[in-house]
């Protein structure tokens, strides 16, 4: 049991599971799952600065602070306790690409030549963790939703709005991986 | 801080009646009028924790978290990152469809009610913008929480950024396009 839950998890297992959050969080009490709302309610709490889209009551709004701490410490425990042995599995296109920017795909989940804290003092590490940082943040708040709250929570209740945005998260995505994410990995 | 808290209240009910305000500034207000009128302790948030904690380990059991599954799925090199986003999105229609059907009510006996998602051009650009963000940083903000758990904790300076972000749209929000 525990070797299976080892092994990475299908798609077809791990997506219904996800589903799955959205009637848990309607059941609990009426809940939709938006997790890019946190964000605001974070600058609603610490930085309001008399900005009118901050103020509001986000103290009713502390279960979904609670839910992304515990998906902080739900990933803890699985990278702990449940964590894969093997190397991660990466395509071998992705891979000879990468190696072309000096990027190894050997370790964990993610590019330790991209994701350390060394990287955050390089050109190419600081342009990718913040200015793509920032984006999520802005891009999220204007489109009033990010993959949870538009692609599955907006999808589920069959919301154009949300379609119009689904698709539009991927056509960013597509062109920005692709075509400017090469640049930047030049860098 | 619950000073200004309290300051801030009556602007809030007073501003949900103002018609010229738009469906993200009117989201939060209408959550709150549909909300339980059950005030519950701070414990009560606990069982949020524990789903969280259950998305958690999905999030990095199926490498979701991952920088290299984002990027092969917008290079069309892997199908994984799709059937998960499919099969997620159907299980939420049916149950969705369900909980309609059978007027499925919350733990607390309370129906439970869905709004409607107003179209406007953010849908658009913000689409655009954070698409862009979701493949530099190979997260998207659930995961985002989920990469800092893995022990990468350089990606607390994304989240950080990303509130910022999301500051900045707020003290913009009136001179964009809506």
């Amino acid at each position: 049991m525990i070797d299976f839950l080892k092994h990475p998890w299908p798609w077809y297992i791990a997506g219904p599971l996800i589903g799955l959050t959205v009637p848990l969080l309607l059941l609990l009490g009426n809940k939709h799952f938006g997790i890019s709302a946190n964000l605001r309610h974070v600058c609603a709490a610490c930085f309001p600065a008399g900005i009118s889209f901050f103020q509001y009551d986000w103290k009713k709004e502390a279960w979904n602070l609670f839910f992304i701490g515990g998906i902080f410490l739900g990933a803890m425990l699985a990278s702990k306790w449940l964590a894969n042995p093997a190397p991660v599995i990466v395509d071998p296109g992705l891979t000879g690409e990468l190696a072309g920017y000096g990027i190894s795909t050997k370790g964990g989940l993610l590019p330790a030549d991209l994701f350390s804290w060394s990287s955050l003092f390089s050109l190419r590490g600081l342009i990718l963790l913040i200015g793509g940082g920032f984006l999520v943040g802005f891009g999220t708040r204007y489109a009033g939703g990010c993959t949870s709250g538009h692609a599955i929570m907006g999808l589920s209740t069959l919301q154009w709005p949300s379609l119009v945005a689904t698709i539009m998260f991927m056509i960013g995505g597509f062109l920005t991986a692709n075509f400017i994410l090469p640049l930047i990995l030049q860098l | 801080m619950s000073s200004s808290l309290i300051k801030n209240k009556p602007q809030v009910t007073g501003s949900s009646a103002n018609e010229s305000l738009d469906f993200e500034v009117r989201s939060l207000d209408t959550i709150c009028v549909n909300e339980s009128k059950q005030y519950h302790p701070w414990w009560h948030n606990l069982k949020y924790l524990a789903a969280g904690m259950l998305l958690g380990i999905i999030f990095i059991k199926a490498e979701i978290v991952s920088w290299y599954r984002i990027q092969e799925m917008f290079r069309l090199q892997s199908f994984h990152m799709y059937g998960v986003i499919g099969s997620a999105v159907i299980t939420g229609v049916v149950s969705v469809w369900l909980i309609k059907r059978f007027r499925i009510r919350t733990i607390y006996g309370e129906p439970i009610v869905f709004h409607p998602k107003k179209f406007n051009k953010g849908q658009i650009y913000g689409g655009l913008l954070f698409g862009a963000g979701w493949a530099l940083t190979g997260a998207c903000p659930g995961p985002l929480f989920a990469q800092i758990g893995t022990g990468a904790t350089v990606v607390a300076i994304v989240v950080l950024s990303a509130v910022a972000g999301t500051w900045t749209y707020g003290f913009l929000r009136e001179r964009l396009p809506h």
